[in-house]
């Protein structure tokens, strides 16, 4: 089978541009917020997790500490465990091969996978999508940050507007049906009654402690708000879902 | 330098997070209380993160161009733009109400 002819790779590598593309945003933001080339570079090469990354440099950007950002990054890096453990259990890596397979395991790559039914595809379409996202989103994160530095005032140019608009990106796939919709506006109200009491950032871990309390303390669908911030299969949404297809291996 | 250290810190358990989803038992996270918990923690904490971006001032609350960024955001995703176009259009509302005198 020529390899340009199996369906997973066209969607990986699809995929791969319309996310890597945004790569650009992350660097002009992150250096209109005061991180240096390397340490921009650093999130996209090290991190590589789209959501933690703008986290990060948000809470910073916001005045924030640096362990409030690193705090709110990682709570949001925590689905990418749950990616880690539906990988394993969809495409079996042997030996060595799961430790590179764990840093592209992203919302992207997983969805990618998830939506192919054959083995062979399911594995082709991982890894094209996570080797694609992983090279274009540096790639385009080093243009956002040279860019971002020869800009000037970030503010004339709109930047912290960029960073509303991303962060609203980011949340409006996982707000399908009435219950994410709650769980948001008690998340932005607890937000908006911490700021005048906390130092800057801990809004977010505030809010975070009451979006997690609702997920603990109610008994709604099990993958709220799993869902990956791009869909590659738009025509076959309940494929494309990888807890649904969780759900339905069991 | 300190910045560093969380970054560092930060990327270390990004790694650690993804690669213990291939060592720990499944059994362990596939509880739908755990699944549930880290979903419901992704929409909060990205819906505190877009307002805090759009209406915190350090320890104040601001209202300014900003405000129109969100806006222009909603109705962006709205009309299915793609997150490129949506952050340009956020960067564009708020540029352009300054150029107006909106602070």
């Amino acid at each position: 089978m020529k390899l340009l002819e199996s369906p997973a790779m066209k969607v990986g590598l699809s995929i791969s541009i319309a996310t890597g593309l945004y790569g650009i945003s992350f660097g002009a933001l992150a250096s209109a917020s005061g991180f240096t080339f390397w340490q921009t570079m650093a999130f996209s090469l090290l991190m590589f997790s789209g959501g933690s990354q703008f986290a990060f440099i948000g809470v910073v950007a916001g005045g924030g500490s640096g362990i409030a950002a690193m705090t709110a990054a990682a709570l949001l890096g925590l689905r990418n465990g749950i990616y880690g453990m539906q990988m394993n259990a969809l495409l079996r890596p042997r030996g060595w091969l799961k430790y590179p397979q764990a840093h592209i395991t992203i919302d992207e790559s997983t969805a990618t996978a998830s939506g192919q039914t054959d083995p062979d595809e399911q594995r082709r379409g991982f890894w094209t999508a996570g080797i694609g996202i992983f090279v274009l989103w540096n790639i385009f994160t080093a243009v956002g940050a040279l860019a971002g530095d020869a800009l000037g005032d970030p503010k004339q140019w709109g930047l912290d507007g960029a960073a509303v608009a991303a962060f609203l990106g980011l949340l409006w796939p996982r707000l399908k049906g009435r219950e994410p919709w709650a769980i948001a506006a008690a998340a932005a109200l607890a937000t908006i009654v911490a700021v005048p009491f906390v130092p800057a950032g801990v809004p977010i871990l505030v809010a975070a402690v009451v979006a997690g309390a609702i997920g603990w303390f109610s008994h709604g669908r099990s993958d709220e708000g799993m869902e990956p911030d791009l869909d590659p299969y738009p025509h076959s949404h309940s494929d494309a879902d990888p807890a649904s297809r969780e759900r339905n291996a069991q | 330098m300190n910045l560093w250290l969380w970054i560092l810190i930060a990327c270390g358990l990004a790694y650690l997070t993804k690669l213990s989803g291939y060592f720990v038992p499944a059994k362990l996270l596939r509880s739908p209380r755990m699944m549930r918990v880290a979903g419901t923690i992704t929409i909060g904490l990205l819906a505190s993160l877009t307002v805090v971006n759009a209406v915190a001032s350090g320890q104040s609350l601001a209202f300014d161009a900003r405000l129109g960024a969100l806006a222009a955001g909603a109705v962006a995703l709205w009309l299915r733009a793609p997150f490129l176009v949506v952050v340009i259009v956020g960067s564009a509302a708020a540029a352009g109400l300054r150029l107006l005198g909106w602070r």
